[in-house]
């Protein structure tokens, strides 16, 4: 069954903007990113909007709906009431460039900065080998669809601007996680987390662990880990004391 | 406001947040239930009364280790001769210190405290951020050394359980309403301190390579379950010291008699 659905979506650019009142035809069982594309199709024509797969797995559909940021392809319309009115505005962390697009640029700079996998020399027959227990937690890191949701979301780029040169975000931080837990990169784990752009910014409040649509456990399972590495190195005074009386400068084989 | 959503370039929409689900009351809730507590074992601690009706001792002055503890509470002695305030103050700044720097609690109240934020995608109030980089907040990086204390506090508590299973002229063998209280306070104390994510490092989540490591692989497995359930704990455990202790109370005041099990 049909009905009519009050939409409030954002229209404008970076010179400004409002929220616009709009009522669009929808079906049973359809997603807001359905009700978005019938509004382009039928009243709007020249509505920017960035999608791709509709299936909750290329991460293009990023938007904030009634101010929870979502994919628009995985928010059904089932979980709102018929008479209420849906608001779809843009990701409020990134530059608009029109619509419901933002530039999302910050995030593949930040990107740029994590160093690269720095892999062990190969064994002997020229192979590289790895145990499953031992990739495991970075397995779950790698279901990220890059959406930027998290990043998004993060209030420490969210409502501070400044902070942006300073801070990678939580989907890099997952990033970092990864590669220090990894059995064969070879990167200096006290370098490498000095690099892991601000990590010391985030105060776990778990925001980003809230809104990531692929339910990675951001907060629990890569940040506070890292904060525990990062402990490790430059705030526990015995493992400092043992750095300087052996000299121990490269990463510790763990 | 120059800065945060309303920054020039971003999408110009009015207000700190779209939101309109009851965002506000999980901060609310956390922030009534921390004051009511921090309210309650201030007036607690500081009292200094009416923390021992043998055989129990109240969790907030576990172990009572100055001389101005009432007869029969002191099982480890009363090396701080020179202590004049309530014996709580010494011990409690170890439970205090843990919660204060847990990643729990700090995500719990610098939400529902410091409004930083107040709940997802709603504006904090703050105009400068730097997190946890600076004094005092990089104290929280000390959350470590908390926890090895937090350990001990959670033997010496289970140490006091032992000895609930005792009636009140210290024969053994009996359990009151009390003894019941103090086992479901500790198994929930020891549920907190070892789902604690510095343990969870601290047994094996700092290795690279689980592989060589089967046993800590194993114990890390274990902690990361409980892990999941940290905030739980951490709720529980709260309303469970606090039972105990005004269970004791009501007993070290003469308002209930403790009911005998055997
Ligand atoms: S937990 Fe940290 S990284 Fe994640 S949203 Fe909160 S402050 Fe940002
Ligand atoms: S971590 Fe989650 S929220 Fe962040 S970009 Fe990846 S999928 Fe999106
Ligand atoms: S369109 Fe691909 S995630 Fe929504
Ligand atoms: S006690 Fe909560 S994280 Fe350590």
């Amino acid at each position: 069954m049909g009905y009519d659905l009050n939409l409030r979506v954002w229209r404008g650019d970076s010179s400004g903007g409002e929220l616009g009142d709009y009522t669009v035809e929808v079906e049973e069982g359809e997603v807001v990113l359905d009700a978005i594309h019938r509004l382009q199709a039928t009243q709007t024509g020249d509505l920017a909007v960035r999608w791709n797969c509709k299936a909750g797995k290329c991460g293009s559909c990023s938007a904030e709906v009634n101010g929870r940021p979502r994919l628009m392809c995985m928010t059904r319309l089932a979980d709102f009431d018929e008479a209420e009115t849906i608001t779809v505005t843009p990701m409020r962390s990134f530059p608009v460039i029109r619509d419901l697009v933002t530039d999302v640029s910050f995030n593949y700079e930040k990107a740029k900065q994590v160093p690269a996998f720095a892999p062990t020399p190969r064994d002997a027959d020229g192979k590289r080998r790895m145990q499953q227990a031992d990739v495991e937690r970075g397995q779950e890191f790698r279901k990220c669809i890059e959406c930027f949701l998290c990043q998004n979301t993060c209030h420490v780029v969210r409502d501070h601007e400044e902070n942006k040169p300073a801070f990678a975000g939580p989907r890099l931080f997952l990033r970092y996680a990864e590669l220090d837990m990894h059995p064969l990169d070879t990167n200096d784990r006290r370098k490498l987390s000095q690099e892991a752009a601000g990590l010391g910014m985030c105060n776990i409040t778990k925001c980003c662990s809230e809104v990531c649509p692929e339910n990675i456990k951001i907060t629990d399972n890569a940040i506070i880990p890292m904060k525990e590495r990062v402990a490790d190195r430059k705030y526990d005074p015995l493992v400092w004391l043992g750095s300087k009386i052996r000299r121990r400068t490269d990463r510790e084989e763990v | 406001m120059s800065t945060g959503v309303s920054s020039h370039g971003r999408a110009e929409v009015s207000g700190r947040t779209q939101r309109q689900d009851n965002w506000w009351l999980a901060p609310l809730t956390t922030f009534v239930v921390f004051s009511a507590f921090v309210v309650y074992a201030s007036w607690r601690a500081f009292a200094g009364e009416f923390y021992y009706s043998s055989p129990y001792l109240s969790p907030f002055y576990s172990p009572c280790l100055t001389t101005n503890c009432v007869e029969g509470s002191s099982d480890f002695g009363q090396p701080f001769s020179w202590w004049q305030l309530s014996p709580a103050l010494i011990i409690l700044i170890f439970p205090l210190g843990f919660r204060m720097t847990c990643y729990y609690y700090r995500k719990a109240y610098y939400r529902a405290f410091w409004l930083s934020p107040p709940a997802c995608a709603v504006a904090e109030p703050h105009a400068k951020y730097t997190g946890e980089t600076r004094l005092p907040l990089i104290l929280q990086n000390l959350h470590r050394y908390f926890w090895y204390a937090a350990v001990l506090v959670a033997a010496v508590l289970t140490f006091d359980l032992v000895l609930a299973f005792r009636d009140e002229d210290k024969e053994w063998g009996h359990a009151g309403l009390g003894t019941l209280l103090m086992l479901i306070n500790v198994v929930y104390i020891w549920l907190y301190t070892l789902s604690c994510h510095s343990c969870r490092h601290a047994v094996g989540g700092r290795l690279r390579h689980f592989s060589k490591h089967p046993v800590r692989y194993r114990a890390w497995t274990f902690v990361s379950r409980l892990n999941a359930k940290h905030a739980r704990y951490a709720w529980v455990s709260l309303f469970s010291v606090a039972l105990v202790d005004f269970y004791v109370y009501l007993l070290a005041t003469g308002t209930i008699t403790d009911l005998r099990f055997f």
